[in-house]
């Protein structure tokens, strides 16, 4: 946004938002917002402290799991159901359906079958994160320009290689847009797992500051784990816009 | 280009007895009730340019892309160097009408990618496509993205490809027709040229009737509604008498008529 011939950087409507929480807080309206700034030295406070140290390696370990199965299998199974009728008759309703399920009622039966520790959350995370991956890197591998399919072909590119030096980078500005919102959805399934299956991590702060009525802890935490998404989100919307100059001509 | 040097080439081929590169031989093609290509039959002479000429719907290109081994005839075969075609292979090399080059590629990986998926090692297919890249004109590109070149610099790189894996025999898939006019001739003279310095045997479809008696060695005309070979044309005074003369010379101008006045019917 311009104001009278200066630019302001992005997101500066933050400032007003943070300032309205802020007059909000001070005049004390309610207990569940504390003033802006309170939250913020409640952050510096918890941030370096062991338990929050142990929370966030917690959650990181998890979600980066999670991430990394959504994305090593999201992305080959994509490719595959883009390629092979066969492949895509049999998977694509399923696909259909847990993209749109509520995920979270699935939690309880991953409980039953998979125990109440680490391995389930990450389960949940990859199922959070997996199905947009897969639709994406499908529509991006379905849209390649069907001469680079037969060039390839007809240079005698073996399976393997039509796969990785093709398919891949002809639908990597598609796959990166999957990939950054599947990211996005396993941040909510690290989150909905830690809060449902075992009380660890920052579900385990969560669930702390909220039942002891802590709310400028609570609000500290989610200010960093927002934060944390939002960048990686940011990052990969940049590697996205680096490959959007051959998404427009392939 | 010597346009002398591609004269005196051309007399030498100028032989009563062709040897035959591809044959076509009693091919069938059906999308589903549609008839493609319906018992077509057609020899293409090694060291010379066929052009398979027609109006749309003729299966032209079906008919390259069997040849290619990019799709396979329902029934008949395709013979190329005596051995029949199963599948795409190193003896034949494609250009596309849309160049079909990797746009996350620079120039260089793009004219190396046909030796690159032969397996060859990266510097000698670098080598080799840096002598190509140079020979059609291209040299100072080689670091250059697909998207920074027009149209023509980019069909000179798939020209370029094509060349690299050393195939004796070279389709070409309308090429020039997502070029400008200016750059469509420049194209349509190097070509004469590759001809006749090359010893590759060329295979070049078009829509456009003067391109082909342009460049072609011997003209195919294709029919479609069943699909077959009407007619082949083969010019013979105009060659030798230089590239810039061509367009003028009565055998041209009245072959260009005589090809317009039998597809005229077909053309809606």
């Amino acid at each position: 946004m311009w104001i009278r011939g200066y630019k302001l950087p992005a997101m500066s409507s933050l400032l007003v938002w943070g300032l309205l929480w802020e007059v909000v807080g001070q005049l004390g309206m309610t207990f569940f917002i504390p003033p802006l700034s309170d939250v913020f030295v409640t952050l510096f406070e918890i941030i370096g402290t062991p338990a929050f140290l142990k929370a966030l390696s917690e959650t990181a370990q998890a979600f980066c799991a999670g991430v990394f199965f959504s994305v090593a299998i999201g992305i080959p199974v994509g490719i595959l159901m883009g390629r092979s009728r066969l492949l895509d008759e049999l998977l694509l309703p399923w696909v259909n359906i847990f993209v749109s399920a509520p995920l979270t009622a699935l939690v309880p039966v991953l409980m039953v079958l998979f125990g109440f520790g680490m391995k389930s959350i990450i389960i949940t995370t990859t199922l959070f994160g997996i199905w947009i991956i897969i639709l994406n890197t499908r529509a991006g591998v379905r849209q390649i320009n069907r001469s680079l399919v037969e060039m390839a072909t007809s240079f005698g590119a073996s399976p393997m290689d039509a796969f990785l030096k093709v398919y891949f980078w002809a639908a990597l500005p598609e796959i990166l847009g999957g990939v950054r919102i599947g990211v996005i959805r396993a941040v909510k399934g690290v989150i909905i797992g830690q809060l449902l299956i075992s009380i660890v991590g920052f579900g385990a702060l969560f669930e702390l500051y909220a039942s002891n009525f802590l709310m400028s802890h609570f609000w500290a935490v989610l200010i960093v784990l927002f934060t944390l998404a939002f960048s990686i989100s940011e990052f990969l919307g940049y590697l996205e816009k680096k490959v959007a100059y051959y998404a427009a001509s392939r | 280009m010597d346009m002398s040097q591609t004269n005196s080439d051309f007399a030498g081929v100028q032989q009563p007895e062709q040897d035959i590169a591809v044959s076509v031989r009693g091919v069938s093609k059906n999308y589903g009730a549609v008839e493609a290509l319906k018992d077509m039959s057609l020899e293409f002479p090694r060291g010379q340019l066929t052009s398979l000429l027609g109006p749309s719907g003729c299966g032209k290109t079906t008919l390259l892309k069997i040849i290619g081994g990019l799709l396979k005839p329902d029934s008949g075969e395709i013979v190329v160097n005596g051995k029949p075609v199963v599948g795409p292979g190193p003896n034949r090399a494609f250009v596309f009408q849309d160049f079909a080059l990797l746009p996350w590629a620079n120039v260089l990986r793009n004219v190396a990618f046909g030796l690159e998926l032969r397996g060859v090692a990266k510097s000698e297919r670098e080598d080799k496509a840096a002598k190509y890249i140079k020979d059609v004109g291209l040299a100072g590109f080689e670091q250059a993205y697909p998207h920074e070149l027009s149209g023509g610099m980019r069909q000179r790189v798939g020209l370029a490809r094509a060349l690299s894996v050393d195939s004796k025999v070279l389709l070409l898939d309308e090429p020039f027709s997502a070029v400008d006019e200016q750059t469509r001739r420049k194209f349509q003279e190097d070509l004469l040229s590759l001809v006749a310095n090359e010893n590759k045997t060329f295979i070049f479809v078009t829509h456009s009737i003067e391109e082909a008696v342009y460049v072609s060695d011997q003209i195919a005309i294709l029919l479609p509604r069943p699909s077959r070979v009407s007619e082949i044309i083969r010019p013979s005074s105009f060659r030798l008498k230089g590239a810039e003369n061509i367009r003028r010379d009565p055998e041209y101008l009245d072959i260009v008529d005589e090809i317009w006045a039998s597809l005229r019917n077909y053309v809606e």
